[in-house]
């Protein structure tokens, strides 16, 4: 029994724990990229620095917070700071709209095209935010760094296995969960969500019964933004904030998107999961776990690890190809690419 | 436009040629990169001997030296080679004094010096790799090859009683080449390597790496990378999920931002880094000022730049292929002992025609293709601060 116990604290403080983490904001990061394919239906390559630009919008306004003395006792101040940098990256949204997308709305652009000019504000924004903040390391967070140290589960349950749950783990799965039910209620709920989801569905059918294009577009931009800056500022809390970081995470956030099922918010959560919890179980090593399991004497001498740490970004490539070859539409049958 | 080639042209043909013994020394490390806050100080002791040389007067019938910084990245080969030809080619160094990672030290070398027949002195490359390189009589270090630093740490480790051991190194010329050499040591004295490991640098995330280390387990981590990069990234992530609590840092991982950055947990970690306690040493962190002398290869740079000019010195020219030959011999017996703060009194020794042995800072004994024999400094965490344990 306490060999179970073990294993499971095992898999919860190796698998479990950081992958609702990770997928939390993997999730919260494609839901974005989805909501650009839904209403503005071209792939936002530029989603990663906005993500990159709300963390740094929010790191700094922390920054200011703690420089004057405000802090929000366990909790990190980032979290006060977060609304303010959400409004941030809206502005960012709807000023790159302004001056970049609504030009080719107008021109009826290919969504190639799009695709392309999306790239190019992805290099605009890196620089701008290398230029505001520099491309090193930032640490910005505060507060009790722990909700539960590995030595004092030791402790309260007795068992040789720890499990430690960061105070950012808790709070990115607590928040991507508001956030999360919040946009839903949004989207199925009141007019304005229906109206945005009817545009998705058939955009001639939606102009012809007297929904504004423009409005619509805009309040995309705003959740845009709004879940840019949140997944961003989750992830660097978490993790670290470094510019560089976001490029690598377009791979597993448009992967998530895809596998779900482009467009499809129930989608880009799932895969947001999926990916996150692939990463994490095919480059695991289960010595410990067969030894727990296992009879004493057919406990393993090797790793028993399916995939070297090394190839994590190549699993998310995988899947990728694996589900556009079986079920190009995704989990959740979202638009075919 | 024509105006302004003319006056460029002019403007060069004006700073052009000064006189004519006087010598330029190219100081190449990665001021930017993963070691970034390391090789300030490291060019400044080079500045420093440089400084000195200047000051005695004494250097070729006193012609001056001056130091060019460039950036070598420390990561990035195609930089580093192209700061190393803008060295060579557009400031016309006589000498190259680095450059600081492995791996673009072996680049600059096979790509640039090599090509232009210039000689290095690296402070701090310490792959054992470089050792048996084809270099043409170019190449020195001052610092050990790492397979010297793999016998020290097995040794550390198995005084501190610790049998099992997990590896995790950078992913690099420099992290490889160490990591074997520690686990082929720690082997050979009868412990056991858990799991030997690459990690990749610039990561956001090590949670994954981190797991399998844990699975793998061991009393210590041993982690042999950089301490501004993925090393900081992999110790945080043992800590938060509490996979190791003790962890070794090798030479590329001993800096006060570490445990700045981490914090009251890694009190109790332990490593080395090539240092001694002769007295050259002592007369070093006595002459310096305004940057910090027991930094890692910061009395290395030093000693390298010394031995450069000294062995100008040595052939009477600045050539490369002139005083390549005398590097060896300035270094080592026989001849007078030469010190910190009195390159001076060596470089009036060679011009009579007398022989030098030259210590500097770093103890600099030279053996095998021209690389240092290493001691290395032992050093424990407490409070937040590195405090050396004792010189092996």
């Amino acid at each position: 029994m306490t060999d179970i116990l073990n294993t499971l604290a095992l898999i919860g403080n190796f698998i479990i724990v950081p992958g609702l983490a990770y997928g939390s904001q993997l999730a919260l990061g494609a839901l974005g990229i989805t909501m650009v394919y839904g209403i503005l239906r071209f792939s936002n390559f530029a989603h990663g620095e906005t993500m990159s630009f709300g963390a740094m919008a929010t790191i700094l306004i922390t920054w200011a917070l703690q420089a004057q003395g405000v802090s929000f006792g366990v909790l990190p101040t980032a979290l006060l700071a977060l609304p303010f940098g959400i409004l941030i990256t809206i502005a960012l949204c709807l000023f790159t709209d302004r001056l970049v997308y609504r030009y080719y709305r107008s021109q009826r652009a290919e969504p190639v095209t799009y695709l392309i000019v999306s790239v190019g504000v992805m290099f605009f924004l890196g620089g701008l935010i290398r230029f505001i903040i520099g491309p090193n390391d930032q640490i910005f967070s505060d507060g009790t760094r722990f909700i539960m140290k590995v030595q004092a589960f030791k402790e309260m349950t007795g068992l040789s296995e720890g499990l430690a749950i960061k105070t950012s783990q808790g709070v990115t799965i607590i928040t991507a969960i508001v956030i999360v039910t919040l946009l839903f209620w949004f989207l199925n709920r009141t007019r304005t969500g229906k109206s945005m989801r009817a545009y998705s569905d058939n955009e001639d059918l939606a102009l012809l019964s007297g929904i504004n294009p423009e409005r619509v577009v805009m309040i995309a931009w705003i959740i845009t933004g709004t879940l840019a800056a949140v997944a961003g500022t989750l992830y660097g809390l978490d993790k670290s904030y470094k510019p560089f970081i976001f490029l690598q995470l377009l791979l597993p956030m448009f992967a998530s998107a895809i596998v779900g099922g482009v467009g499809n918010p129930l989608g880009a959560i799932a895969g947001g999961f999926v990916i996150a919890f692939s990463e994490l179980i095919v480059t695991f090593a289960y010595k410990k776990v067969l030894a727990y399991l296992l009879p004493l004497s057919m406990a393993p001498e090797g790793l028993m690890q399916l995939l070297s740490t090394d190839y994590k970004f190549a699993v998310s490539f995988l899947i990728l190809v694996i589900v556009l070859l079986v079920k190009p539409t995704g989990i959740f049958s979202g638009k075919t690419l | 436009m024509k105006k302004i080639i003319m006056a460029a042209a002019v403007t060069t043909m004006l700073a052009g040629p000064a006189m004519a013994g006087d010598a330029k020394i190219g100081i190449i490390l990665g001021y930017t990169g993963p070691i970034e806050s390391l090789t300030p100080d490291m060019a400044a002791g080079a500045e420093m001997a440089i400084a000195e040389v200047n000051a005695s007067g004494a250097f070729m019938g006193g012609s001056s030296v001056t130091g060019i910084r460039a950036d070598s990245t420390c990561i990035d080969a195609a930089a580093a080679n192209a700061a190393a030809e803008r060295l060579i080619t557009s400031d016309k160094v006589n000498a190259i004094m680095g450059a600081d990672c492995s791996g673009v030290t072996t680049s600059i070398l096979q790509n640039v010096a090599m090509a232009n027949g210039v000689v290095m002195i690296s402070p701090s490359a310490t792959s054992p790799a470089l050792s048996t390189i084809e270099d043409d009589g170019l190449f020195f270090r001052t610092s050990p090859s790492d397979a010297r630093q793999g016998q020290v740490v097995a040794t550390i480790l198995k005084d501190h009683g610790i049998k099992s051991a997990a590896i995790t190194y950078t992913n690099n010329d420099y992290g490889k080449g160490l990591a074997d050499s520690i686990e082929t040591n720690i082997k050979a004295g009868g412990g056991t390597v858990t799991m030997n490991a690459a990690h990749e640098d610039g990561k956001g995330d090590y949670g994954a790496e981190v797991a399998a280390l844990a699975q793998a387990g061991g009393e210590i981590l041993v982690v042999a990378g950089y301490l501004d990069q993925g090393g900081k990234g992999i110790i945080q992530a043992s800590l938060d999920s509490g996979a190791f609590d003790k962890f070794y840092l090798p030479d590329g991982m001993i800096g006060e931002s570490l445990p700045k950055a981490i914090g009251p947990d890694l009190n109790g970690s332990i490593g080395g880094l090539p240092g001694t306690d002769s007295p050259g040493n002592a007369k070093f962190k006595d002459l310096v000022s305004g940057f910090k002398s027991d930094g890692p290869f910061v009395p290395e740079s030093y000693d390298a730049a010394a031995l450069i000019m000294l062995a100008m010195q040595a052939a009477n020219s600045t050539d490369s292929q002139s005083f390549k030959g005398k590097v060896m011999a300035v270094a080592n017996a026989p001849g007078e002992k030469i010190y910190p703060g009195e390159l001076g009194k060596a470089l009036k020794i060679i011009a009579g025609g007398g022989d030098v042995d030259y210590v500097g800072a770093s103890a600099v004994e030279l053996i095998g293709a021209g690389e240092s024999a290493g001691s290395y400094k032992e050093i424990v965490i407490e409070g937040g601060k590195f405090t050396t344990v004792r010189y092996r």
